[in-house]
């Protein structure tokens, strides 16, 4: 077999994650991406592994260790993102702007409950805003 | 390793024939990565996020495929048993765990998919030109003794990579326990801080009453 089939095929698979990792919104769907970034490496793997007919067999033994790292990543990362959305109540990724830098994230309603649910609780903020960052605030207390 | 690439190299391009005539074994693989691919784009641009989740399965299987015509049989089998069985599986509750819209959600994409799209075609474009320029002239020798049968990958992972296994048997453990601190409900632990818990209390006292009132 030619060795460009599965090496192009491994590097369009890389690029389609990469697409899926920059476009999407949803965390979960994120999650996804990355593990078709994952699995294109896993070909390349494969592929060379068979090529050079490696007396160790180091790409197969990599690739069975990516695998076991992604299947614990993908655990890792969905606790992660239903924690978030057990205190957000949101899992898009561009909703999450606690830590940025820009003018914009500060002027949004999110960070601004965030930032009054941490300096002086919840009896600051009026409004909608009580409710999130009660909610915020119970999450720190009872931790 | 590296004494036998240019050898192999050298007697694969003599007595090969070129892309002209392709192999049963490579009409396959091309058109089994046709599918993987067009289910992996399918994934990536889909709108409903449990059919995202459902193309996966699709690419995933396709990849097993792949693997088992470059004659990794275990391995094929471990992804159909860890990708396809487990990890989708594990997409999909936690679709299902955010209330993910069952229909067409309008917001899969963020406001930066043209940014991507680009990005994701120059590096498409410049790896697999850079791809087909370095290994044009290289064949897979698929004949011979089965490189990735159960019998040697048993062989080499537990004669050659015993140790990286076993610590990766520790990751394992620390990841399942990492995942079940973070997804442990909070309310479970207030026993275990209770002393903690009235110091607090006392001294944020107009806190508390809004806390309760929501919970």
């Amino acid at each position: 077999m030619h060795l460009a089939y599965p090496a192009v095929l491994a590097a369009l698979l890389f690029c389609v994650g990469l697409y899926g990792v920059l476009a999407r919104r949803n965390a979960i769907l994120v999650l996804m991406s990355v593990e078709l970034m994952l699995n294109a490496v896993n070909l390349n793997l494969v592929a060379f592994d068979v090529w050079l007919r490696d007396t160790l067999h180091s790409g197969q033994a990599l690739t069975l260790f990516t695998i076991a790292i992604a299947a614990a990543e993908i655990g890792i990362g969905l606790a992660i993102v239903l924690a978030v959305y057990r205190n957000r109540g949101t899992s898009d990724i561009d909703r999450l702007r606690d830590t940025a830098e820009t003018d914009e994230a500060e002027r949004l309603p999110d960070t601004a409950e965030a930032d009054g649910a941490e300096i002086d609780g919840a009896e600051t903020a009026p409004g909608r805003a009580d409710g999130k960052a009660g909610k915020t605030k119970k999450a720190e207390a009872t931790t | 390793m590296l004494h036998t690439a240019p050898s192999l190299l050298a007697s694969a391009a003599g007595d090969h024939p070129g892309f002209l005539s392709p192999s049963g074994v490579e009409i396959a693989f091309l058109l089994v990565g046709l599918a993987t691919l067009g289910a992996a784009v399918i994934t990536v641009t889909t709108r409903q996020l449990v059919h995202a989740a459902l193309w996966l399965v699709v690419a995933l299987g396709g990849l097993a495929v792949e693997y088992l015509l470059l004659t990794a049989e275990f391995i094929a089998w471990v992804q159909v048993l860890i990708y396809v069985g487990s990890i989708v599986v594990l997409l999909l509750f936690g679709l299902m765990l955010t209330r993910a819209p069952i229909g067409r959600s309008p917001d899969a994409d963020s406001g930066n998919r043209w940014v991507a799209l680009g990005v994701a075609l120059a590096s498409a474009a410049a790896l697999a030109w850079v791809v087909v320029d370095a290994f044009r002239t290289t064949w897979i020798d698929l004949d011979g003794p089965v490189q990735g049968s159960t019998a040697v990958t048993g062989a080499f992972l537990f004669r050659n990579w015993v140790l990286p296994f076993e610590a990766l048997s520790v990751l394992l453990l620390a990841a399942l326990v990492g995942a079940i601190v973070l997804s442990r409900k909070r309310d479970t632990d207030t026993s275990t801080g209770t002393s903690t818990g009235t110091g607090t209390g006392t001294t944020s006292r107009p806190g508390t009453p809004g806390k309760e009132a929501q919970r």
